[in-house]
């Protein structure tokens, strides 16, 4: 079935003293031309993708990116340059660029290189580079595989979006003024699956996704078509719902973006800017009291973990909501200066945030709701961050008597974020764990739903 | 065109030393018996951004990239490599990588080689050089200081600047040569308000393929200012919005994003060779109202969605969508048109040389119908009107599309009334538009701040539309 010829794998990526080695570089280069502080990143990332359609194979991409960014200091102020080209020529004119804008814009109290006292020491090694022998006709096998099995789940399923196999490593090395320098080494591996069913009513799409640093604890590629097989035949025959007010259980893929949301207010940028509708809630329940959200940096082989933020900053495990009541905010060097407080190793956002997980399964969570709507897809983005008020689009499962009655679709949910959070009634035991937040579905008790 | 193919190759070939003898080269590594057709996408963009808020000029960045993209294609089959080198021997290399897709030995079938076709839409300049950095620091300065003036409940002012030049040659296995180079600023402005404890906020921006100076005429850049204000002053006094199915009035402009999502989309062609489009098989039927005539026109004069070439080489043209209702076309790049025994449209676009094109959108919008718009409004009992979005989102296969109303007010007995909150508009892209019962004669064109995403990559575009109304349109408020 395969058509290709492709043996070069992933390609290999250059050692991290080899990057180090341009860090130091660029910081010197940045001294040289008079900048007081500099902070540099370089990375280099190489990946192999495939996607097939319809047994055939569609597209077969090679990967290599690489980039080299830096900050200069003159006192307060500063300015920011990056370049894709690691030569000596490029790295001069990189900071050249980035001295010139810093010439130009104005002192800033609140700039600057994180505190000394907070970058990391110890580096903990988090085990997150498994590189996968991957050449492109496996790839292909795989994918083919995954779309395989779930265009033969059912003659409902009629086309395929295609399947897809990527593999991706990078090295990334951060270095600043003060003496810092580190590097991380990652990998991450994806198997998907999009399907088309179609009846009398027309066509509906779903798919499966499996992502992981470890090519072994992906999803075997026939589950992962299974699974979108499954998920795109219980859509058809979906129909509208009249408006009313109902609970809602957002399924674990969804819940991780609501809390997203909330991640997004209680980030270091929208407080200073008073862009943010948890405005001043440190110490407040903004919760439901049975909510705990744990941030774990160090979490071996996770998505979303980190040794150091992007600004060298040491992780650490933390609760950032407890019993309901918000224990802090999620802040970098910059914006915590500008609110009067410390960083919280945020630079690059938040990594592996847990929703504690109740005793439910989704299904344990249905029967709990009762009645009420089952959130299975999101549209738009329909989210004011500054006043919380919350409107998207959505399909999912109208359920009665905590079973799935049939599919809806072309409804919106609304309400406001400040008022979803305290009405949380419950989170189920399914916690997905594909990023960098973590978490089961969540029951809202009362959301409106527009329909008919 | 001549003017811009001699800048590219200035560009992109004089420091690697490629000429044409070079390009042979790589093409017939790339070439195989199997290989129906080849390119190369060189490309070098230069980009800076400042941004403003506390009334200081706090941040600015400058970046470079450059790089090449090699693609091959075999039937259905596409194989792709990118450099962020161009130098021969990556080329060679990524060459090799892209034509393993096909079987077979090599093939030394080369035509001469030639300059394409092109239009000459908007000046083959460097935009970043038409301002010096104490303008533009003042430009934003003044943009700032026009907010704040506008209310004392302005407490927070962002305000960001930024400019793109982008040089681009393809070169394909037909032995055409095509350039373009791409000029486009930016400016935007948000404004928050604050008023007993109540925040809200409003946007406003522009631009388009022109130098900086751009913002300077007409107070261009100072009327951005006072729209943010005035839209989060609006917000102030906003109600909830109402929830369920009733009658929607669009305003003209920017809610063309109707267009895009509801029924732009799904006219792609790669989904429709698929067959995943919820138009897919539709041509000649009718999907919209009467009053409903909609183009896809990459050709308009300096504006953010056109292109003289897309990112194939292709000229860019009006394609007709949508022609009173009937449905008409198909937007096209080279592959999915050879593909369905089409014409490409021009419709091939890609973020970049790391990335594959495909058939996107340019500017988009529907033409003038017969009504007035106040007509229009009177004609509606208990409706929404509303006049600004954020953004979209559209399933093409189930035809499900969104658009999220940032300013929006309640129209009752035929008159509008009170500002509603925002809230998400919800629709069936194939049948919205056959309910689309009055159509207004004062068509526009978005400020210029359109960014569409697909599969993972951003392009810019435009759309417009007259005021319009939708019969029935299902509203995602909360009363």
């Amino acid at each position: 079935m395969a058509e290709t010829l492709i043996k070069n794998t992933t390609g290999t990526l250059p050692g991290e003293s080899e990057l180090t080695l341009i860090v130091e570089q660029v910081l010197d280069e940045a001294r040289r031309q008079g900048a007081s502080d500099a902070e540099a990143a370089v990375s280099v990332g190489t990946g192999l993708s495939v996607q097939v359609r319809q047994g055939e194979v569609d597209t077969v991409e090679h990967q290599r990116d690489r980039s080299l960014a830096v900050a200069v200091y003159f006192g307060l102020r500063q300015g920011t340059a990056s370049s894709a080209d690691f030569s000596p020529a490029s790295i001069r004119a990189t900071v050249e660029a980035a001295c010139a804008i810093a010439r130009h814009t104005s002192e800033d109290p609140a700039q600057g290189l994180a505190d000394p006292d907070r970058l990391a020491r110890d580096i903990p090694e988090l085990d997150m580079y498994h590189p996968w022998a991957l050449d492109a006709d496996r790839a292909i096998t795989l994918a083919l595989e995954a779309e395989r099995v779930a265009l033969g789940a059912d003659p409902r399923i009629t086309n395929s979006d295609g399947a897809g196999v990527s593999s991706n490593s990078g090295i990334r090395v951060y270095g600043n003024s003060r003496g810092f320098i580190g590097g991380v080494r990652s990998t991450r591996h994806g198997i998907n699956c999009m399907v088309i069913a179609s009846d009398d009513q027309g066509m509906q799409r779903d798919y499966w996704y499996t992502v992981n640093r470890v090519p072994g604890e992906l999803e075997p590629a026939e589950d992962v078509g299974r699974k979108a097989a499954a998920n795109v035949l219980r859509r058809l025959g979906s129909r509208r719902l009249g408006t009313r007010k109902v609970p809602v259980v957002f399924q674990a893929s969804m819940a991780r973006g609501l809390l997203g949301q909330f991640v997004g207010a209680v980030r270091g940028g929208s407080l200073y800017r008073k862009a943010s509708f948890l405005l001043d809630q440190l110490g407040q329940p903004v919760f439901a009291d049975w909510v705990t959200l744990t941030e774990r940096p160090h979490l071996s082989r996770a998505l979303g973990s980190a040794p150091f933020d992007h600004e060298g900053v040491a992780t650490r495990q933390r609760d950032l909501v407890a019993g309901g009541v918000l224990q802090g905010y999620v802040l970098d060097s910059y914006s915590a200066r500008k609110l009067g407080m410390e960083t919280t190793g945020n630079a690059g956002g938040v990594h592996n945030l847990l929703l504690h997980p109740g005793d439910k399964d989704l299904d344990g969570l249905l029967a709990e709701m009762g009645t009420g709507l089952l959130v299975t897809e999101m549209m738009g983005q329909g989210v004011n961050m500054v006043t919380g008020d919350y409107s998207r689009g959505a399909a999912g499962f109208w359920v009665e008597g905590g079973e799935i009655a049939y599919p809806v679709q072309e409804i919106t949910v609304a309400g406001n974020m400040k008022t979803m959070l305290r009405n949380m009634r419950a989170a189920g035991n399914d916690v997905d764990i594909r990023g960098a937040i973590h978490s089961g579905s969540i029951l809202v008790d009362e959301m409106t739903v527009a329909g008919e | 065109m001549q003017q811009s193919l001699d800048i590219a190759r200035e560009t992109l070939f004089a420091p690697a030393g490629i000429g044409e003898s070079e390009l042979e080269q790589v093409f017939s590594r790339l070439m195989a018996p199997s290989v129906d057709t080849a390119d190369l996408y060189f490309q070098s963009s230069r980009q800076e951004s400042w941004v403003l808020e506390d009334g200081i000029v706090k941040q600015g960045s400058h970046n470079i990239d450059q790089g090449v993209g090699v693609r091959a294609i075999s039937g259905e089959k596409t194989g792709f490599a990118y450099s962020d080198d161009i130098v021969m021997p990556a080329l060679l290399e990524a060459s090799s990588a892209a034509r393993a897709i096909a079987r077979g030995g090599q093939s030394g079938s080369l035509k001469a080689w030639h300059q394409g076709r092109g239009l000459g839409l908007y000046a083959p300049m460097d935009p970043l050089e038409t301002m010096s950095a104490e303008q533009k620091i003042a430009l934003l300065r003044e943009v700032d200081a026009e907010a704040r003036r506008q209310d004392p409940r302005v407490e927070q002012v962002i305000v960001s600047l930024s400019g793109l030049h982008d040089v681009v040659l393809v070169a394909d296995s037909d032995g055409r040569l095509n350039a373009d180079v791409r000029p486009l600023v930016r400016l935007n402005v948000t404004v928050l308000v604050a008023q007993n404890g109540r925040r809200e906020n409003g946007s406003s921006g522009g631009g388009g393929r022109y130098g900086y100076e751009y913002f300077l005429e007409d107070g261009r850049a100072l009327g951005y200012a006072r729209e943010a204000a005035r839209q989060a002053l609006v917000n102030l006094e906003a109600v909830d919005a109402p929830a369920g199915t009733m009658p929607v009035v669009l305003g003209p402009g920017w809610p063309g994003v109707l267009l895009h999502e509801a029924i732009g989309h799904g006219l792609e062609g790669d989904f429709n060779r698929k067959g995943t489009s919820a138009f897919s098989g539709r041509i000649g039927e009718r999907v919209a109202s009467e009053y409903c005539t909609v183009v896809d026109d990459g050709t308009l004069a300096n504006r953010r969605g056109s292109l003289n070439i897309d990112d194939e080489g292709e000229q860019t043209q009006c394609t007709t969508l949508i022609e009173n209702g009937i449905l008409r076309g198909y937007m096209q790049d080279r592959m999915n048109a050879r593909l369905m025994k089409m014409q490409s449209t021009g419709n091939g676009r890609r973020e970049s040389y790391a990335h594959l094109p495909m058939p996107r959108m340019t500017n988009t919008y529907m033409l003038n119908g017969p009504h007035d718009p106040a007509e229009i409004i009177r004609s509606v009992d208990r409706g929404l009107y509303a006049v600004n979005f954020g953004g979209g989102q559209v399933d093409i296969t189930s035809g499900k599309f969104v658009f999220s109303a940032s300013e929006a007010y309640l129209i009752e007995n035929g008159k509008v009334t009170r500002p509603v909150k925002g809230a998400t508009l919800i629709g069936n892209g194939p049948d919205v538009l056959t309910r689309v019962s009055m159509v207004g004669n004062d068509m526009a064109l978005d400020s210029g701040i359109g960014v569409c995403g697909k599969d993972g990559q951003s392009v810019p575009v435009g759309v417009g539309q007259p005021t319009l109304k939708v019969d029935a349109l299902t509203v995602g408020g909360t009363s």
